[in-house]
Order: C-alpha cells, then structure tokens, then sequence
C-alpha cells in the first residue's frame, strides 16, 4: 500500500542526477554571503598573559588600529577580565571585535587561582547562549554573541620552556576554547634558539595532553597552507605601533642600537603568518569550531547535570516534553518537602521558646518569695530592737530624774567638801586658795554629771588644765 | 687597572740627598706590602644570583668570568616545575690573573619563581644566607681561628624581567626579604628586548618602585675628592645608571671583523661588549674591577655585623630567661608603681577620717 511505498523510499539510496542545464542554484553561497555581509560578522579574541607582556600592543599591530589601553599595574590582587567591544570595517564588511584582556594574570605570588576567572568567563558566555537557546521567545539573529572564539596564550620568551602557570592554564582553558600559543616579544631569541624553544614547547603540550588549535587540513583549498602553518606553531611575534624607515619605505618596526626589527619582514619574525592564519585564512572556521564543539560540549554537560538525557534505559528516545514534566514533578516535590522541614521547624522553635519563658517565670516567682519572706524577717527583728531602745530610755530617764532630785536636795555640803578638796589638790599652784578663786578655764571630762560646772563640783569627775584666777567667788 | 703604577715599590736613596728627605721614614711603602700580602693569600668572593628561570643568569655569569660554569646542566620540564622548592647549588672555581688567585663561589637558586604558588619562596634563600653568617659567627667565636672559611654571600645579583612594566610583587618581597642580609644589586635582565626609551622608561620606573617600596639595595660608595676626575666620572655615570640593563652571551659571533661575544639576529649582531648597547661593561667593572672588595667591605661591616648584634642580643635574652624561672611572664617585671600609690592614697585618707573623729572627739567633749 501506500505506507509501504513510502517505507520503500525511504530506505533506497539518494541517487545523483544530472541536471539539463543551468539551474541557478550555485548562487546560493553568494546569496549566504550577501546576507552575512548586511548581518556584519563578529569576532571574540581572548587575550592570556603576563602583564606588559605585548598583548595591547600585538592587537594594535594586527588590526592597524589604536585600541584605547592604559598600562596595567603589576600590583592587582587577583586576575580580572577586561572585554572591550569594537566596531570595525573594511571595504563593506562590517566586524564587531570584541578584545577581552587578563588583568593581572600572573603577578601574585600565588597564582594557583589565576586560571579561575578566565574559566567562569568563558563559561559565563556559553551559559549566556545557552539560556538565549532555551528561552521560549528567542531571537538568535539578534543576539549579540560573547562566546570567545580564540584565545591567543603569549608565552613569555625565556627560550628554555614553558612556565609551570602557563601550563597548568592551557591545560584547564584546552576543552573550552580554540588556543593559539604565541611566543611574545620574539626579538629577544635568535634563530637557533627559538627553533630549539619552539621544538621543546610543542613537546610539552603534546606529552601533557594539551589540545590547541589546529589548522584545518579537510578544505582542499586551504590544506596546503594551512598544514604547513601548523607546522610553525606557536609563532613567535614581534609587536610594534611605530614606524621606522628602513630603505626608502617606512614600515612598522621596532629600532634597536644593533638593527631595526620589522614586523611584517617573515625574516624576522612571525607576525605575518598570525594575521594569515588568524584573520584571513580561518576566522570563520574558528567561530565554526566554537560553536560546533566547545559549546557543544558545555551544554552537553551543562544538560546531562540538570538531569536530561537523549534515550531513556531501555534506549527508546525520550520527549522533551516529557522529561520536562518529570522534571517539574521533581521540582515541586521537593519544594513541597523543604515547605514541611521549614514548618517543623519553626514549630519546635515555638515550643522550645515556650518552654524556656515558663521556666524563667516559676524562677521569678520563688525569688519573689524569697525576698518577701527576707523582708518580712527583718521586719520583726527591727521592730523587736525598737522595743528594746525604747525600755531602756525609759529606764535611762527614770534614773536621771532620780538622780536629779538627790543632787537638789544636797547642793551645800558638796560645795564645801569641793572647796577643801580643792585646796588641797591645787597647793603648789595657787597662792590664794583661802581665798576666792574663780576658774577661768578648765578642761573637764564629766563623768557623772552632766555639766561642766556640775562637773567641778563632783569629786568624781576628772579635771584637766584648771586655771586659776583671782576674783570674787 | 692603576694599581700597579701607583703602588710601584720605592727603595729609600740614602746619603747625598736634601735634610727633607734625610727625614723620609719609609711607611709609604705600607701600600706596596698590602698589595704583596695579598696577592700571596689570595681573594675569595661568593656570589649569588637570584632570579625566574630563563632569565640569562646562567649565560651571564658565564660571560663574566669567561668560564662555561653550566656545563652539564638539566633543566626541569614545565610540569616537573609546577611544585619546585628553591634549591641552593654553589659551583666553586679558583680562576688566576697575572698572579693574583681568586676562589669564585657563585651561589645559584635554581627554582625560584617557577612554582605556581610562590608563597615565600625566598625562605631557602635567607636561611642559606644566615647559616652562612651563623657559621661565620661560630668560628669567630671559637678557639682556633686560623682557618677560617669566609663563605658569607658577598653580593645577590637580582634578576628583573625586562617584560613588565616594573617591578613585580614577587620581587618586591624577594628584595625586601634580603636588603638587610646581603647587598642587592637588581639588574635588568635580558635587555635586548628593550629599545634604548623603553629601557630609560623601565629603569626609571624600577628606580622610582624601589624608593616607593624602601629597599636599600646597595649603594656605591662616594668618591674620595682626591680621586682622580676620570674615575668620578664613571662612578657618576654608574650612580645614573642603575639597575643596570645587561646582556649575556655564551657565543662568539664576529662582527666588525672582529670576533666578539655576542649575539646573532637576522636584523643585527648585539655585542655584550658595547656600551651602547647594554651595561654590561660597567657591570663587569663595577662587580670585579673596582668595588669587589667594597662588596666584602659591607658584608663584613653592615649585614654581618647587625646579624651578629641581633644573635647577642636574643641569646642575652634566652639566658635571662631561662635564669628568671619561677616569673611567668617573659617580660621583666616593672615597679610596682601604681599599687603603690593607691595604698598611700588609702592611708592618707583613713588618716585624715581619724583625726576628723579626733578633732571631733575634742569639740565634743571642751564643749
């Protein structure tokens, strides 16, 4: 029937046919390329190395241009990521640049953490793509891609090897992004023993594994130069803004006491062949391999960690859809349980918080009787004390007033025994004791009586410091 | 060098001369028997270069005193470096010129700089440097000193990195863990990577990073006015120069038609030898010919000295302490001075209360 007629086609071979003249078809290309002229290109280059390293410098060179830069400091306290965004043209093509520069990479003296940023960079940028891919109402045409397409990692001429840090970096930034190692102010190695570097790098990166960026050798049109470009790899790069006249022609170069270094000289330097190979020969094919691999692989793994999965256990292709809803499922369950956990909680808090104000409260409460009972104790024994100074006041009284009434009713015979006691205390001193005499001071300490005067007269009070007058008694 | 022609030997002429020079006593010649004295013991200088690798230290202690130190050298893969402690690795040569012998130590720190956690990386390096001071030290002290070996670290030769745009943390730390322990001469390393404004620019910003930061690196010492003007002018010149930006070679190229040390570009032949192209002329002049034994003069003097203060001073300490046992605190025990006070203060006041109550007992009872 019909269904096995079509079961039938679709299992036979494409076959080749011929056409009978001229379609018009092979001007597809063209038309691709007319509508990503109109759409303008972009291009995101990732720039790692030391600082003062010729990173701004080497850019300048390449796109004959003066980017703004200022000189970074050596004193940063960590690696920061600078993007800066261009908008370039040439003939009618339009190029929008985006430079992102490391700040900072490896001036601390710890630089175990270096590579950190440049990675959440560069995945933040993929994890960018990847929610604008996801969303429901989605413009792609539109979106302004920041995913990095190269990095060029400036390794710093020292002509023995790479250093440890670059290679513990290459090595975590290989499966995230293109790497094109360059060899940085190449002016400073001769021929010999840059060719000796360069063998001993690229040994290096092979034997740790570290994946850079290949020229690709499959379009027949390229293969020649770019399998012997490969062969260069990491190009050694003189970078220079200034021009110097060397001949009769002013090129960019740079002017030493012993000669003048040109840039564009394939003598001198490799420079040359980066813009070929960079610019001119493969920049479409690294956004290709950005976009085809590495952003594969990140959102590959970025999706196998949220639980999706391309074919179920029994290898039956699963619906999006359905695994979306076991998803969700999963999701609200789980905020369902969390809502519960947190409800426990807070009632055991409310009951522990109970508990402790009851406690608090009987504690209050016996202290309270403490202090009453305490008061009440004190009470008494103050009021018994009261009554004990008050019967011995009044005892005190009734002993004065006694005393007073013996004392009225013997003034006279106590003058005279005072008078011959008197005399015969004060002999030495006085010369007129048979006659009157008059105290006219005295220091008295009254024991018994209760004037000073009183005082004179008791023989049984002590007299200090009497003196003597003469005069009417 | 003038040496020769100024401390040429003078044999006192006797008899038919003026009284003047009857007088002559002779000890002029004290200079001449110095100079005899000491080219028959001998010179010894240690070195220590300091510096990342691939640097050119190597190659240039190698053009410096025209030896091949490095000749079997290994040089660690960039995975082998990732964790590498700073080692100590001394080479010692005993070179001769014209009779006069000298034992060259050069002192290499292979590794510093090349980890990528570089947390005081200098330790090794300080600590080798006072073991030699504490080695030192206890010959010093000690009761046979005939023999002593002088290995203390003359000078540290610090090697910048011409890429950057300055010092870098890792070398303020470095310099500043030194400066008090040796003399530091930081150089320029690599300098044909620089043009002439490029350089000019880096020294400046060293020289201005350096007194920001408070390194004493070391300083040449003033000219005596009786030199002669020649040599204050090179000793200005050498002032203005520094950090010197060198280049080293281990090749010879012939340029000129001459057969110098140098090395061959495409574009041009560097010689380590001109002027005008690096200083490692005045370098070498600086380093050998004329201010070697000014190096040792202030290692003696300065770095040693301090060390060995700093030494009595903690073992006067330790002593005390082990003495005062029974105190808990390590620091001395002030006077009492405060306590003391307050129970003056307290008796002073009880005083005056109880003559109060006297006084008033008084009143009471005169009445």
């Amino acid at each position: 029937m019909a269904a096995t007629d079509v079961d039938i086609f679709s299992n036979e071979e494409k076959r080749n046919l011929s056409l009978g003249g001229h379609v018009g078809f092979d001007s597809l290309p063209d038309q691709l390329v007319s509508k990503s002229v109109t759409q303008g290109f972009c291009f995101n280059i990732l720039c790692v190395g030391e600082t003062g390293i010729g990173k701004s410098t080497l850019m300048n060179t390449l796109f004959n241009t003066m980017f703004e830069n200022e000189e970074a400091s050596h004193y940063q306290n960590g690696v920061c990521m600078r993007p800066r965004t261009y908008d370039l043209q040439e003939s009618n093509v339009h190029l929008k640049l985006t430079i992102v520069d490391t700040v900072g990479f490896g001036d601390q003296i710890n630089k175990e953490e270096s590579y950190k940023p440049i990675v959440d960079y560069i995945d933040t940028q993929f994890e960018n793509y990847l929610q604008e891919e996801l969303k429901i109402k989605r413009s792609l045409f539109n979106y302004h891609d920041g995913r990095v397409h190269i990095c060029l990692y400036f390794i710093a001429p020292t002509g023995h090897s790479l250093k440890s840090l670059d290679l513990v970096t290459m090595k975590k930034l290989d499966s995230k992004v293109n790497i094109i190692p360059i060899i940085a102010k190449a002016d400073t190695i001769s021929k010999s023993e840059l060719h000796k570097f360069k063998i001993k790098i690229m040994s290096e990166l092979v034997s740790n594994g570290v994946q850079i960026y290949q020229f690709p050798t499959d379009d027949h049109a390229v293969t020649e130069i770019n399998s012997s470009m490969n062969a260069h790899l990491p190009f050694a790069v003189v970078g220079s803004v200034e021009e110097v006249k060397v001949g009769n022609k002013t090129v960019r170069a740079r002017q030493y006491p012993w000669g003048v270094v040109q840039v564009e000289n394939e003598s001198h330097c490799d420079f040359v062949k980066l813009r070929e190979m960079l610019i001119r020969v493969n920049m479409e094919d690294l956004r290709e391999q950005t976009h085809a691999r590495h952003y594969e692989l990140y959102r590959r793994c970025k999706l196998e960690e949220m639980g999706f999965t391309d074919t179920d256990p029994d290898c039956q292709p699963f619906s999006l859809q359905e695994t979306y809803e076991a998803k969700r499922k999963e999701f609200m369950g789980d905020l369902q349980k969390k809502e519960e956990e947190m409800r426990q909680m807070f009632v055991n808090k409310v009951k522990e918080t109970e508990a402790e104000l009851k406690e608090k409260e009987r504690e209050l409460h016996n202290k309270f009787e403490q202090l009453k009972h305490m008061h009440q104790e004190e009470k008494r024994k103050v009021e018994e004390k009261r009554r004990d100074l008050e019967e011995e006041m009044n005892a005190f009284n009734r002993r004065k007033v006694a005393a007073e009434t013996l004392s009225l009713a013997q003034p006279l015979k106590k003058d005279k025994d005072k008078k011959k006691s008197v005399k015969t205390e004060n002999q030495s001193g006085v010369s007129l004791s048979n006659s009157k005499v008059m105290m006219a001071k005295a220091s008295v300490e009254p024991l018994k009586c209760d004037s000073w005067w009183q005082a004179i007269q008791c023989c049984t009070c002590l007299v200090h410091n009497a003196t003597w007058k003469q005069g009417l008694f | 060098m003038t040496t020769n022609i100024r401390y040429k030997s003078r044999i006192p002429i006797k008899s038919d001369e003026t009284p003047e020079e009857k007088q002559y006593v002779g000890f002029a010649t004290l200079p001449n028997q110095v100079h005899r004295k000491s080219v028959k013991k001998g010179f010894d200088f240690t070195l220590m270069v300091a510096g990342e690798s691939g640097m050119g230290k190597s190659t240039l202690v190698n053009s410096l005193f025209l030896t091949d130190l490095y000749k079997d050298r290994k040089l660690l893969n960039a995975e082998e470096r990732i964790n590498q402690t700073v080692e100590i690795i001394k080479h010692t040569v005993d070179i001769e010129e014209k009779g006069v012998k000298l034992k060259l130590t050069i002192v290499d720190t292979p590794g510093f700089g090349d980890a990528v956690n570089n947390n005081e990386c200098w330790k090794p390096i300080t600590d080798y440097i006072d073991q030699q001071f504490e080695q030192y030290f206890r010959d010093e002290s000690g009761l046979n000193r005939k023999n002593i070996q002088d290995n203390r670290v003359h000078c540290c030769l610090y090697f910048i990195p011409p890429f950057g745009h300055g010092l870098r943390p890792v070398d303020v730390e470095f310099m500043k863990a030194l400066h008090e322990k040796v003399n530091v001469v930081p150089l320029i390393a690599k300098a044909d990577c620089l043009t002439p404004n490029e350089i000019k620019k880096l020294k400046d910003r060293v020289r201005e990073e350096i007194e920001r930061f408070g390194i004493k690196v070391y300083q040449f010492p003033e000219c005596d006015s009786d030199e002669d003007e020649e040599f204050k002018q090179l000793d200005k010149e050498l002032k203005e120069c520094c950090p010197l930006a060198v280049i080293g070679s281990n090749t010879v190229v012939e340029a000129r038609g001459q057969r110098v040390r140098g090395r061959l570009y495409p574009w041009g032949i560097v010689e380590v030898e001109n002027q005008s192209h690096c200083d490692f002329v005045k370098l070498r002049n600086m380093l050998i010919r004329s201010h070697m034994h000014d190096l040792k003069d202030v290692t003696c003097d300065v770095h040693y000295e301090n060390y060995r203060a700093q030494c009595i001073q903690d073992m006067t300490r330790y002593v005390k302490l082990t003495q005062d046992n029974r105190m808990e605190s390590p620091i001395p025990i002030l006077p009492l001075s405060t306590p003391d006070v307050e129970t003056d203060r307290l008796i002073k006041m009880k005083d005056e209360e109880v003559n109060c109550y006297v006084i008033m007992g008084n009143i009471t009872y005169t009445g």
